[in-house]
Formats: structure tokens, sequence, C-alpha cells
């Protein structure tokens, strides 16, 4: 038995708890601290909250609002969203989070992850890279929520972000991204064999089988959204996560 | 009361933000005076063994804290680096440790771990009891923690080892020699049984 991560991912809009699909179309899910209390009850193995307008809006992380939701989570916890300086990811431990999330900043100036494992551990800084297939069938890495194509190869460049000094790697598909399709284990298998570093999987979630298709693709642990905050068919609103037992069964004995 | 101490390294706010859910009574201090009255210290640490070490000495605390630790003999919890602090010294560095448990801080041997295992172990483990202690009594069955860490304690005295956990192979994740005890995982971060553990520290020492 070897004991995966399963991460659930929250998305924050303008302080509200949003889903998306394929990074648009977000849908409002509720308050994202009351979401936090019901994942500390169900004992989740670590939380990522994202928020995804901050670098949009040129904006910060809103500390304070941070530090609420650490203060709820007896569980590690990862940020991502508008970090661009050192002294950022400084006020963003002291307010709790064991993990740092850096995503447009990363490609932009490369040097704040060096900058940020040599101060914090690589241990606490992963890169999140969000990938799409271009109508050639090539992977490009997309900054800036999506919205913008970097024109790079998702693989070269989670080479580069592991030589940079990254402990970890979020690997989102735009292209799964909320669909329950599965994981886009293409991608995984790609970027996983360009690094040593642990892969975290993103986006198409729909059951613990997805989960253990990612790691049977080179993910180290798996990280879903829609799949923890939406019950099907009509993505009603319900906060869920599998069983300790249900995930031994299904997940973890699959692995040793 | 709980002293957290404070010499500059780790995330001390959510330690005792875990306190508080248990409704412990906690201060963090980095003065001397305030140490000296504890009843009981915890002892954190992240990063590297020789940057914490080096931290703890040129903080000026280790005469105060050996004393606590040694002739007062009041409970100490050391939580992760601060539980590697507590062995004599670490093959990560050239720092002495505080030498309050025999043995050193070791390495997880790569050839030991099959090749899928990486390096640092990052997540939950199971532990196995050892030795039985307060600190893990009554807890929750199939307890697991949240580790985050490269290195481990390696006591002399296979009886300082409270709770084994595995990663690739067997190694100590709670140690105890006599009020000194240590978690190379995160109480703080690991959820009802983080909570345990530390509501056991409080109350069974």
């Amino acid at each position: 038995m070897k004991r995966i991560r399963v991460i659930p991912a929250l998305l924050i809009q303008k302080k509200g708890l949003v889903k998306s699909v394929r990074f648009k179309d977000h849908k409002y899910v509720g308050d994202p601290i009351n979401a936090v209390k019901i994942f500390n009850e169900k004992e989740v193995d670590e939380i990522v909250v994202l928020d995804i307008s901050a670098t949009v809006e040129k904006r910060p992380p809103d500390i304070r609002q941070i530090r609420e939701i650490a203060s709820e989570a007896f569980m590690p916890l990862g940020y991502g969203g508008g970090i661009t300086r050192l002294d950022e990811i400084r006020d963003l431990i002291a307010a709790g989070i064991e993990k740092v999330i850096i995503n447009t900043a990363a490609f932009l100036n490369p040097d704040l992850i060096r900058e940020a494992s040599a101060y914090v551990g690589s241990q606490s800084v992963v890169v999140s890279i969000d990938a799409k297939k271009n109508l050639f069938g090539k992977y490009k890495v997309y900054v800036a929520n999506g919205t913008k194509n970097t024109g790079l190869d998702p693989a070269e460049y989670a080479a580069s972000m592991e030589n940079a000094g990254a402990g970890e790697l979020l690997v989102n598909s735009i292209d799964k991204d909320g669909t329950f399709e599965g994981y886009d284990t293409e991608l995984i298998t790609r970027i996983s064999e360009a690094v040593r570093i642990p892969v975290v999987a993103i986006g198409g979630a729909s059951s613990i089988d997805d989960f253990v298709l990612a790691v049977r693709h080179g993910a180290s642990a798996v990280s879903a959204g829609s799949m923890f905050v939406f019950q099907r068919p009509h993505r009603a609103v319900l906060i869920s996560y599998p069983s300790q037992a249900e995930l031994k069964n299904k997940l973890f004995n699959q692995f040793s | 009361m709980i002293t957290i101490v404070d010499y500059g390294v780790g995330n001390l706010g959510s330690i005792r933000n875990m306190l508080k859910k248990v409704n412990g009574d906690a201060e963090i201090a980095s003065d001397e005076s305030k140490i000296m009255d504890a009843t009981k210290l915890i002892l954190p640490g992240v990063g590297a063994f020789d940057t914490c070490a080096r931290k703890l000495r040129e903080s000026g605390l280790l005469p105060v804290l050996n004393k606590k630790a040694l002739e007062e003999k009041i409970p100490l919890l050391g939580i992760c680096v601060g539980c590697q602090l507590l062995m004599e010294k670490s093959e990560e560095g050239s720092e002495p440790g505080l030498g309050w448990v025999r043995g050193e801080t070791v390495r997880f041997d790569p050839q030991r771990l099959n090749d899928k295992l990486k390096i640092p172990h990052m997540g939950w483990s199971e532990v196995e009891i050892n030795q039985s202690s307060g600190l893990f009594a009554d807890m929750f069955a199939e307890p697991r923690f949240y580790f985050v860490h490269s290195y481990y304690p390696q006591p002399a005295d296979s009886s300082d080892v409270l709770v084994y956990a595995n990663y690739g192979y067997r190694f100590a994740a709670g140690i105890a020699r006599g009020n000194v005890m240590g978690v190379q995982f995160h109480p703080e971060k690991s959820h009802k049984f983080g909570m345990k553990l530390l509501n056991n520290f409080m109350e069974n020492f």
C-alpha cells in the first residue's frame, strides 16, 4: 500500500469560491472558509487555494483572507495567486501557508523561484503549470490564468523550473479543467518523465479511477476541484471527499 | 501553559493555532526570562539542520534550554527539525545537536528506497507504536501524520523510539528520552491525529 496525496483545489475569485470549466464559465459555489472547515472535518490530506483573479487584476495576495483561511486549515495548505515578490512569500508563510504556488511570476521571473527556494526551502515552493494542446497537437504553457500563451513546451519548462529550485509541480490541463473527462495523462507522462520532483496532476478528475490512472502515468499526488465541490449530473454544489476505506481499497492498494 | 520557542525559524503560528483549537494555552517566546518560567516547551524547526542549530545557538537560549530540559526536566516536544536537533548530530551538517537523545539524525538512504519514492518524503504516513507513551495514548485508530523531510532521528537506543513510520523502510518518527520528546512529523498539520497528540502533550505530562 502506498499513500497518495489527494488534494482538493479551491479557486477564489473576488473573495468567493468558484469553479471553472476549461478556465472559463466560473460558477460561484460558496464561501472559501466554510469550504475549508468542511474539508477539515473530512480529514483531507492537503488543500490548495488558488486566487485566480489576483494576477489578472495585477493584485498581490490578499493576506488577510489567507490568514483567515489558514487559521481554519489543520492540514497542509498551499496558496497561489498574484505572488510576485519574496516578501509576499515571507508573509504567506507567516500567515500559515506551507507551500507557495507560483505560476505567471515563475515564467516572467524564474529568479523568484531560485530566491524562494533558498529562503523557504524547495519543499515549500510549487510551480504551477497550465498547459493546453494547440491545433497541431503540441502542448504549450499558458500563464495569467490561461489567457497568455508563452509558446513554451511544458516538459522543457518543467525541467527549467526544477533547475530553478521548484520542489513540486502542479500540472493543470486547461482542456480538461472542470470537464470530468479524466486527467490529461499524456501531459502528466511528458512532464513527470522530464523531472525528478513530485508532479501533482490536476484538471478533469471525476473518480478515484482517474487518480489511479494519473499515478500510473507518473503523478506523485492528485488534485481536483469540481469532483470535490459538485455533485453530478447537474453540478449541484456538494462538498465531498472519499473515505479512507475507499481510498485504501481503490487507490493506495494499487501501488506499493 | 505551553511555551513555543521562537528562535527565528518555522511557522510558529500554525502550532499555536492548533493548540488553541484543543483549548491549549500557548505563548510564543524568544526571550530567556519567559523560557525560564516555562512549564512546558515546544521546540519547532524547519529547513536545514545547520541553519536551525546555528540560529538556536545564536539566540543565546541554549543555556536556559539545557537547564529546563536536563535539570528541571520539564516536558519538551521537538517538532520536525526541532526533533532532529534533540540528537547529538546530523548527517546534514556539521553543527552539533542538543545531544539530549543519544544517536544522530540521518538521511533517507536512496539505495533502500525504490526508485518511485522521492526524497523529501512528503505526505501522510501511518505510525506504529514501539514504546507506549502518554504522547500517543488513546490515539485514534490507524494514526497518520503529515511528513515533509529528508532526514530522520536515529536513536542509539531503540527503546528511545516511541513510534516508527514507513517510507521504503522503517524509520523513527517519534522519540523520547524521559521528559524530552520529539516527532519528525507535523502534528500541527495532521488534523485530528495531531490535535490528539498535542492534547496529550498538554494533558499527560
